[in-house]
């Protein structure tokens, strides 16, 4: 074989230490990097994202005709139903924007790209999120925006500054806990492995369930979705508390408040899990 | 390429980049059906220690299953080792992987860290920013490892549409463009054509020699191991079954030296004292030899016409497959 390669010869400067890794901003980055590579191929781009717009545009549909047949449940009219459906929605597809793809760790650990992604300076948390990151995920938040602003804009809110101040921090803590609850259900794949379809009952059947009133489902419902898996943080107390109601199940009125806290708590116990699920990690056999 | 002596430019600091000590690793294995399933702990590796000084090539061979995977994963940090201690660089690596992973570079021959839809150039300009690269030095580290790799001609195209040779090249780059003081590769020839594994090889030994850079691999290609590797050790069943040299290695396994004897015409299998006729194809015999070859040779030669003889060394793949086949309590840890 010819060696064009003895021309060439190494630098011999000497080794830079390298700077401690920054994962925060390798968000954007690893995100924008995997838009462009869906760029490629724009026509399955569009259509994925009118498709995704389209299956949540259904669910506003369903719930349309619930509200046609009974004009209230469990005390609540359609334009208040709208109001939580447009919360619960906001919260869940921008968590599952930023997050929805951490679902497919047990993918990833099977197939070995997550080794891959282990040997990389950057949280594999950050990787996993980002990993075929595609705004055709913002095709879902579509309908669940325009309901909540159509809400907003016809129920007759008393808007104290307070309520203009809760409004967003509410918002990010229900995007908060429900991005913790996509984390969860991911560490869970460390243990066990096919553990996707019971994070999703969690994550997607947390959704649907939360685009309702609560109150529908009865007081057990009501406090396990409070207290165990604190999605009542998504939609059902930001409408309370927005609507100046009582609690029809009788929980105290403070809980309205408590978002940001559970947010928190939610961050906390999702971080634990993570780094325990990575510890545990046992790769594949090759 | 003249075989240079390790990172001349570069004196060996006492100490080793990779120390490790009665590292272990069990898995807990289920198995037979639910609820009558039963648990056992697998020893994927066990009790194993080693060093790697700054500047070695190191080769890190086994049959399948013996632990190779297992070990490569407790060092890059990827396994929380169950027992024993890891350092790499000075870190450990369970607790400090990200650090680590700025530090070191590694390259799995059976699957890539690039990204499939992107083009080479835009998967390396992401590697930049992931490692903190500053630009002048990545252009310029782009730049050599361009020319030395030739990734010229494929530099624009997409990921998925390289031949398996051209994505090895390009996951080297990608993980070189950091400029690590460790490379790990595991498996970096698997799969790869004559030409591509010599151009591997060949930059290998460059970026070793002359940047200094430590290279610890895995492979069952044993023309990596003869080419690249001063020192090798073999895992067999979670154990180190050998550490040291090749020439120490070769003397270590009772492979036998194989004396091929052409004989002026065809006769009976030849019986001579300290050989054994193990094949006759016409005028052409193949002795195994446990004595002296100086010896049969003139045994041989009185007492047939022999046209011509060849003495063969065991080639450092027999003496491997032989190392794996011993029994365990044979086997033991031969360190050279």
């Amino acid at each position: 074989m010819a060696e064009p390669s003895t021309a060439r010869t190494l630098t011999t400067e000497p080794r830079r230490t390298p700077p401690a890794p920054r994962s925060v901003g390798a968000y954007p980055l690893l995100a924008w990097t995997w838009m462009r590579a869906m760029a490629q191929y724009p026509v399955s781009l569009l259509l994925l994202t009118f498709g995704q717009a389209a299956s949540t545009g259904l669910e506003l549909t369903a719930l349309f005709f619930v509200f046609g047949h009974a004009h209230q449940l469990a005390g609540f009219g359609i334009n208040e139903a709208l109001l939580i459906y447009g919360l619960a929605g906001v919260a869940f597809c921008l968590a599952d924007f930023f997050m929805g793809s951490v679902e497919r760790l047990g993918e990833h650990v099977r197939k070995g790209s997550f080794d891959t992604m282990l040997v990389r300076p950057v949280s594999p948390l950050v990787q996993l999120a980002t990993d075929e990151f595609s705004p055709r995920r913002l095709g879902k938040v579509v309908p669940a925006v325009a309901a909540l602003c159509y809400a907003l804009a016809v129920l007759d809110i008393d808007w104290t500054p307070a309520r203009i101040l809760m409004l967003p921090v509410l918002i990010v803590s229900s995007i908060v806990i429900c991005c913790c609850v996509w984390t969860l259900g991911a560490s869970i794949q460390f243990f066990i492995a096919d553990a996707r379809e019971v994070a999703n009952s969690v994550t997607y059947g947390g959704q649907a369930m939360t685009e309702y009133p609560l109150a529908i489902y009865g007081r057990s419902v009501v406090r396990t979705a409070t207290f165990v898996v604190p999605l009542a943080f998504a939609s059902w107390q930001p409408a309370l508390f927005l609507l100046d109601r009582p609690d029809p199940t009788g929980l105290p009125e403070w809980l309205r408040y408590a978002a940001p806290g559970v947010a928190l708590l939610m961050s906390l116990a999702a971080t634990l899990a993570w780094r325990t699920g990575l510890r545990h990690y046992r790769s594949t056999g090759s | 390429m003249p075989d240079l002596p390790a990172a001349a430019a570069h004196p060996a600091p006492a100490d080793p980049i990779v120390d490790v000590r009665g590292l272990g690793r069990s898995f807990t294995v289920s198995e037979g059906p639910f609820l009558r399933r039963t648990r056992r702990t697998v020893h994927a590796v066990a009790d194993v220690g080693f060093t790697v000084p700054r500047g070695a090539i190191v080769g890190y061979l086994g049959p399948n299953g013996a632990g190779k995977s297992t070990t490569m994963k407790m060092l890059t940090g990827i396994l929380s080792p169950s027992s024993g201690t890891v350092r790499v660089a000075g870190l450990e690596p369970a607790r400090q992987r990200t650090r680590l992973a700025a530090r070191i570079g590694v390259v799995f021959g059976q699957r890539t860290t690039l990204w499939w839809d992107l083009p080479l150039r835009d998967s390396l300009a992401l590697t930049r920013h992931l490692y903190h690269v500053p630009a002048t030095d990545h252009a310029r580290r782009l730049a050599e490892l361009t020319e030395l790799l030739e990734l010229g001609p494929f530099l624009r195209t997409p990921v998925r549409q390289l031949s398996l040779g051209q994505r090895m090249r390009g996951d080297l780059t990608a993980a070189l463009l950091h400029d690590p003081e460790l490379l790990v590769l595991d498996e970096p020839t698997i799969g790869l054509d004559v030409v591509s594994k010599s151009t591997i090889r060949e930059f290998l030994l460059k970026l070793n020699a002359e940047r200094g850079t430590t290279i610890l691999l895995t492979t069952h290609d044993l023309g990596d191991v003869e080419r690249l590797c001063r020192r090798v050790m073999v895992i067999d069943h979670g154990r180190l079954a050998f550490d040291g040299d090749i020439a120490a290695l070769r003397d270590s396994a009772p492979a036998p030296r194989t004396l091929v004897v052409d004989l002026a015409a065809p006769t009976a299998p030849i019986t001579v004292a300290g050989a054994r006729c193990v094949a006759v194809e016409g005028p052409r015999q193949w002795l195994e030899l446990d004595a002296n070859p100086a010896a049969v040779i003139a045994a041989v030669a009185a007492e047939h016409e022999v046209a011509d003889l060849t003495l063969r060394e065991p080639d450092i793949e027999e003496v491997v497959a032989d190392l794996y086949r011993r029994p365990a309590g044979e086997r033991g840890r031969i360190t050279a």
